[in-house]
């Protein structure tokens, strides 16, 4: 878990600014591709958790005030 | 680092009952955890609350609000009794006679866990309360314990086929006008001025929401305009300063309950931030404003002064380009992340002089905190793909942008505010948040595994490990506890015996573990620890 706390910011945007002239533009809409295929996948399954009927649904959730 | 922890009130619903009373659904709750509990572990592994000690009309600036002047809702030091009378008082007859029950007296309003939290019914809506911790992460698994527990609850009022599902939400608004709370807590010491607290947080308190938001649709308390925000509560915060917190709610609330030694400590109470279910949102949320709270402490935050507090909060949040200016008191315009970077330094700079930074001598916590607050500010301004991993406002926009490209949805269109609503659903096949997670696109702190083991064990470096313990231990014997006493009625004996607990770094496992394994009795175990019997000689 720790190692999740190591992330260096400073080393990944000198990275990135060093990779990008570097990068073929096919490798970047490969990624960008990916990247919206993965959110289509997401979206697709999310579609199959929403409850149904989403505005009565929204319009059900009343709540009594809290702090 | 400091002694911490969280309250969190879930959003109660059950849809196939929408007209059912939320005071009473809530009891259902703790019902339903208290049943589990029984199972669990023989005789109860849960207690009833002792009172004692709250005083919620105390005022940090110095002086105790007069019990006619408060609102009714300040009086939490009164236990609720839940009778037809009060829910008839707090919502109207009809609601009562919709529901058309009237077995409340007997519900149980309120516990204390085998980790040390408090499981309770507050206003008209299940609140789980932490344990006291003393680090971030331990503070992200005990909250995380609590999202547990709300759904072990959940899971056992769904297989009773007497009871309409009901579900819960980690989150703090129903989107139509009403807002409840996250609530966080810090021990300080009492000498540090209250004016200091006010006037170093509240810059802070402003901008942490670029990291720690959950995100909403919807802007306006009523959420009559269309849109999207950075944070759940922001609109609903109508004050600087001030002791209450469910109406005119302040950026900083002076509610002086110390709930501790009272002339060595206060406990700052925070009612500002959103609920998070964003491990790495509620990390940075308790670890940066600790940090803060420090800098507080020895005098060094940021001589910053924003105009106009509660504007430039609602600013903030309803600017999710994060490029708006806010003024600062001496002229100058910063944005939200130039008054986070401010911050960090400092704080990174108090942390390198007093040593507690350092990677491998310091406190085992600050060198990741500060890496992780620079990763965060750097992602928010120039990788907001990477940001939104931790980030939790910008993880529910991904989803909420995927539905408005692939669905051409408006901000007010209905799916948008059920994808909002149902990200915080506790239920992992339901929740959003944790559909996001197990794709692996929400950052961990802590592994389930851990967060298990929270569920049932308290933290071990506190005073909620003698309080758990008791509990899990002796608790046909525990006749009540709360945050600074354990009461216990022993066989035999005439009157109640309270042990007072209101040192937060005593009653840890390192001072009354052995006495935990020597005892399984409860009388011998008080006996011992009020010095009656001699403990046994070291080996």
């Amino acid at each position: 878990m720790a190692g999740q706390e190591q992330q260096q910011p400073q080393s990944r945007e000198t990275e990135f600014e060093d990779d990008a002239p570097a990068t073929p533009p096919a490798t970047g809409d490969a990624q960008a591709s990916a990247a919206t295929q993965g959110v289509d996948d997401l979206l697709d399954e999310i579609d199959g958790v929403l409850e149904s009927n989403a505005e009565e649904f929204v319009r059900a959730f009343v709540q009594k005030g809290g702090q | 680092m400091r002694v911490m922890g969280s309250e969190t009130e879930y959003g109660i619903h059950a849809p196939s009952a929408p007209g059912a009373n939320a005071t009473m659904m809530s009891a259902r709750v703790i019902q339903a955890y208290a049943q589990l509990t029984r199972q669990r572990a023989a005789g109860g592994a849960e207690t009833r609350w002792d009172y004692t000690d709250e005083e919620p009309l105390h005022d940090a600036r110095g002086w105790t609000l007069e019990r006619n002047q408060a609102d009714p809702s300040q009086l939490t030091d009164q236990p609720p009794v839940l009778d037809a009378e009060a829910v008839a008082l707090a919502y109207g007859r009809e609601e009562l006679e919709q529901d058309g029950e009237d077995e409340t007296g007997s519900l149980l309003m309120n516990m204390v866990l085998g980790n040390g939290a408090r499981l309770y019914v507050d206003h008209a809506h299940p609140e789980y309360s932490s344990p006291e911790v003393t680090n971030p992460r331990d503070a992200v698994a005990w909250d995380a314990a609590g999202d547990v527990v709300a759904l072990s609850a959940v899971r056992r009022m769904a297989a009773d086929p007497q009871l309409p599902p009901v579900n819960l939400y980690k989150n703090n608004t129903d989107n139509k006008s009403v807002s409840y709370g996250s609530h966080e807590n810090y021990l300080m010491p009492r000498v540090v001025p209250f004016g200091d607290i006010v006037r170093g947080l509240t810059p802070f308190f402003i901008t942490r929401q670029v990291m720690c938001g959950a995100g909403r649709v919807g802007l306006g308390q009523d959420s009559s305009r269309a849109g999207y925000q950075i944070s759940q509560r922001a609109d609903f915060f109508e004050a600087e300063v001030g002791l209450e917190t469910t109406i005119r709610r302040p950026i900083i609330n002076t509610r002086d309950e110390p709930h501790a030694t009272a002339d060595k400590y206060r406990r700052l109470h925070v009612i500002i931030g959103d609920a998070n279910l964003s491990q790495a949102a509620n990390y940075l949320k308790f670890g940066t404003t600790a940090m803060v709270l420090s800098l507080i402490e020895a005098g060094l935050a940021p001589r910053v002064e924003v105009h106009e507090p509660v504007a430039a909060l609602q600013a903030v949040s309803h600017d999710t380009s994060l490029t708006a200016t806010l003024r600062l008191l001496d002229g100058r315009r910063v944005t939200a992340l130039d008054l986070q970077w401010m911050y960090h330094e400092a704080a990174a700079k108090l942390a390198q002089d007093t040593g507690v930074g350092d990677a491998v001598d310091g406190d085992g916590h600050t060198h990741a905190l500060l890496e992780r607050w620079a990763a965060t500010l750097t992602d928010l301004d120039s990788d907001r793909t990477a940001a939104a991993s931790s980030v939790e406002w910008l993880a529910k926009l991904s989803l909420l942008e995927g539905y408005r490209q692939r669905d051409g949805l408006e901000w007010n269109d209905a799916r948008l505010g059920l994808v909002d609503l149902q990200w915080a659903d506790v239920r992992p096949e339901k929740g959003l948040y944790y559909r996001m997670l197990a794709r692996g696109r929400m950052d961990r702190i802590v592994d389930d595994e851990t967060i298990a083991r929270a569920v049932t064990a308290p933290p071990s470096d506190t005073r909620a490990y003698f309080r758990g313990r008791c509990v899990s231990s002796f608790s046909k014997d525990v006749v009540g506890a709360s945050w600074d006493s354990v009461i216990f009625d022993v066989p035999g004996h005439g009157r109640l015996q309270r042990v007072p607990t209101r040192e937060p770094l005593r009653g840890t496992e390192a001072l009354t573990g052995g006495l935990f394994a020597r005892h399984k009795d409860t009388g011998s175990f008080l006996a011992e620890l009020l010095g009656q019997t001699p403990p046994p000689p070291p080996a």
